[in-house]
């Protein structure tokens, strides 16, 4: 599928504040896949990795609507193996931070059954905590 | 007792005649201005926020208590003149200070969790359980620097998190439940009630049944004060008094 | 922990200076049995580890957003513990962090890695905690297993009294000791270290491409599925090289790997179970230390009918 996309000053305040958040130069991922090649997650993901990258390249704010980095572990696997040096991880924390920093959740602390968060260990809750509330 | 004959005590004693009494203000030499929710007001100086609230004329049907420090009910957040630090403390135990900035936080808004602590496994996971957003904590210490009792908030949610219901116990026992802590937490948390739920299970299941309560509650079911207990509550009032005054007091 | 009177540093009776430790808040409740192992199997080393007074929660992850400062507090808070250690005499310039958790490892020592390199960063940080003293930036974040490579896994293999014969281990790596490269303590694709140690001990090291493979992390939290799907692999894939056991760093890993694999077999009912150690326990068992450090009634999956198999407990053997 074709689609045209025009990059308005939006689109381009858009990717600079993906830069600014990660501190990673979107633009300079070439498309090569290799992150989404290495993800272990993205067999559960609506996008790939390399997707949302292209996707922030352009601007393009629908990025936000894709699940996928919510379901990124920060497993560091595209960072240690992308060519480009781009730290792709930090990229998903920039997108996540986007959403959180709106004060909107993606998880529901209180919609945890009571006998569930009594089995989970501290280091589960707590890193959850840390990347899908804000 | 306390030293009356102080210059300070003089002029605190001085200022709350104001308040209590409602002399005549010219009688009154030390004035400051405070700004209770923005407006300003020249009250006596010397006067705590809450006599000083009250000389400017407001009535506290809520948000004060016991006005002895202990009832957790007239937590005030101010900000003195000149000072970025937005400091907190109880009404009625805070001085007020010329050109202090001031408003009551006579309620925090929070949550109570419903448990039955008989019915909970002695273990970490139970302020997970109630509380799970203890996780969020940043170790940003905004709770212990709020805190007007002077607690190591901070530290004891961090024993929370690891389930250490002993120094738990140990370092929020002083807590007056005001809420301050709460209401400054950038992960909204709710310390007291977490330190509630812990004291109460600590309480329960981890220090047990002293020696000396053991004692008393045997002697008390043996009769042992039985004689002394007909005697108090049949007694004359005048002879009550007099055992009242010459009670055996605990030391100081 | 409540604040404690700073002693004077004792030497242990082996004559080795005390390091800090950092446990982590896992490693006193669902990971118990890792840092008695550890402790333990340290101990027999001549390795005393002195947890840091008034330590808190690292935060499990290091925030990754470039403009965030707030979640690198509680990192740098343990730092200044480290430092006070040192003022208070606890230990004798001895400015090396030493972690167990994988996890808390990761975000203390990039924490330290953006501290060291961002002046700015770290000068916002200690004015924010103006009621502590400033991190100078000299702490050393470690993790054990670097301390057991640096004293030599010929000297691991001697202190060794019951070789762990025959039995079959894939050490499993996850993602928090190997990534970012720079955190990382081997190689992020190819890493030796756990295999070096279970060898050292006598076990067979069994190698699988699933060694450094992400077990789900937190999604555990939000989606089982994903976790027990990925547990599926890396636990059959460990399976299929002829692994009787997985050894790990991280109680994360280890509660989705172990745990989960109650998930795990309900969504394949062919799957048969697999214990999964902390690489400490094993330790303990080789060193032949008192079996009460061993602490396998925390796991989810009871080792112990496989050690029996391979005579490494007693029959009678509880704990």
């Amino acid at each position: 599928m074709i689609k045209k996309v025009e990059i308005t000053p939006e689109n381009e305040k858009f990717l600079n504040k993906v830069n600014e958040l990660s501190g990673q130069v979107v633009t300079l991922c070439e498309q090569c896949g290799t992150c989404s090649g290495g993800c272990p997650l993205v067999g559960e993901m609506d996008i790939t990795p390399s997707q949302w990258m292209r996707l922030v390249q352009l601007g393009l704010k629908e990025v936000l609507d894709f699940k996928a980095v919510w379901v990124c572990a920060s497993c560091f696997t595209c960072t240690v193996r992308c060519p480009r040096k781009i730290d792709v991880s930090k990229v998903a924390e920039a997108l996540r931070q986007i959403i959180l920093r709106k004060a909107i959740d993606y998880i529901d602390l209180k919609a945890i059954p009571k006998d569930e968060l009594a089995c989970l260990p501290q280091i589960a809750l707590v890193s959850a905590c840390r990347k899908f509330t804000g | 007792m306390v030293d009356n004959k102080s210059p300070i005590m003089e002029r605190i004693a001085e200022a709350n005649k104001a308040a209590t009494t409602g002399i005549d203000a010219t009688d009154i030499k030390n004035w400051i201005e405070i700004y209770i929710m923005g407006k300003a007001y020249k009250v006596p100086a010397d006067l705590t926020i809450l006599t000083a609230m009250e000389y400017a004329g407001y009535k506290f049907v809520r948000g004060v208590g016991c006005r002895q420090g202990f009832c957790g009910a007239c937590a005030t957040v101010f900000r003195k003149k000149g000072d970025y630090k937005l400091q907190t403390g109880m009404a009625c135990q805070t001085r007020a200070e010329d050109g202090m900035y001031l408003v009551q936080i006579p309620f925090t808004p929070a949550e109570k969790a419903d448990y039955d602590i008989t019915k909970e496994p002695y273990e970490a996971s139970v302020f997970i359980k109630y509380y799970p957003e203890v996780t969020r904590c940043v170790s940003c210490n905004t709770c212990t620097k709020a805190c007007p009792q002077d607690l190591e908030v901070m530290d004891y949610v961090q024993d929370a998190i690891r389930g250490d219901f002993n120094a738990l116990a140990d370092i929020s026992f002083d807590c007056i439940q005001c809420g301050l802590c709460a209401m400054r937490c950038p992960a909204e948390i709710v310390q007291y009630h977490v330190a509630q739920l812990g004291r109460r299970m600590f309480g329960r299941y981890g220090q047990g049944v002293p020696d000396h309560l053991r004692k008393r509650v045997k002697e008390i079911n043996e009769g042992k004060f039985n004689q002394e207990m007909a005697r108090i509550t049949t007694c004359a009032i005048d002879e009550l008094r007099k055992i009242y005054t010459e009670r055996e007091k605990e030391p100081e | 922990m409540t604040t404690t009177k700073p002693e004077t540093t004792k030497t242990t009776a082996t004559g080795n200076s005390k390091i800090p430790y950092y446990p982590g808040c896992t490693l006193k409740t669902t990971a118990k049995n890792f840092e008695n192992s550890a402790l333990a199997a340290a101990r027999a080393l001549g390795i005393e580890l002195l947890e840091i007074p008034r330590w808190n929660c690292c935060g499990t992850v290091f925030s990754l957003a470039d403009d965030d400062l707030i979640h690198h507090v509680a990192s740098v808070r343990n730092f200044i513990r480290v430092q006070e250690m040192n003022d208070y005499g606890l230990v004798k310039n001895e400015n090396r962090l030493v972690t167990l958790c994988a996890m808390c490892f990761n975000t203390l020592k990039s924490t330290n890695l953006r501290m060291k390199n961002n002046a700015e960063d770290l000068s916002k940080i200690n004015d924010l905690m103006y009621r502590e003293e400033d991190y100078q930036g000299k702490v050393e974040v470690i993790h054990f297993l670097e301390v057991l490579k640096a004293l030599g896994f010929e000297k691991i293999h001697d202190r060794v009294k019951k070789p762990l014969k025959d039995l079959k281990v894939a050490p499993y790596y996850g993602c928090m000791i190997l990534r970012p490269q720079e955190v990382g303590i081997d190689d992020p694709e190819d890493p030796t270290i756990q295999r070096d140690l279970l060898e050292s001990l006598g076990a067979d090291a069994v190698d699988t491409p699933y060694k450094r493979v992400c077990c789900g992390s937190y999604q555990t939290v939000k989606d089982k599925d994903i976790v027990a799907e990925l547990a599926y692999d890396i636990l059959t894939h460990a399976q299929k090289e002829g692994a009787e056991a997985l050894a790990t760093v991280c109680p994360l890993c280890a509660f989705n790997l172990d745990h989960r694999q109650k998930e795990v077999k309900a969504k394949h009912p062919d799957f048969t179970e697999i214990p999964v150690f902390y690489v400490t326990q094993l330790m303990a068992i080789a060193f032949g230390l008192d079996g009460e450090c061993y602490g396998f009634d925390q796991n989810y999956v009871d080792p112990r009918p496989l050690l029996r198999k391979k005579s490494l407990i007693e029959q009678q053997q509880e704990s």
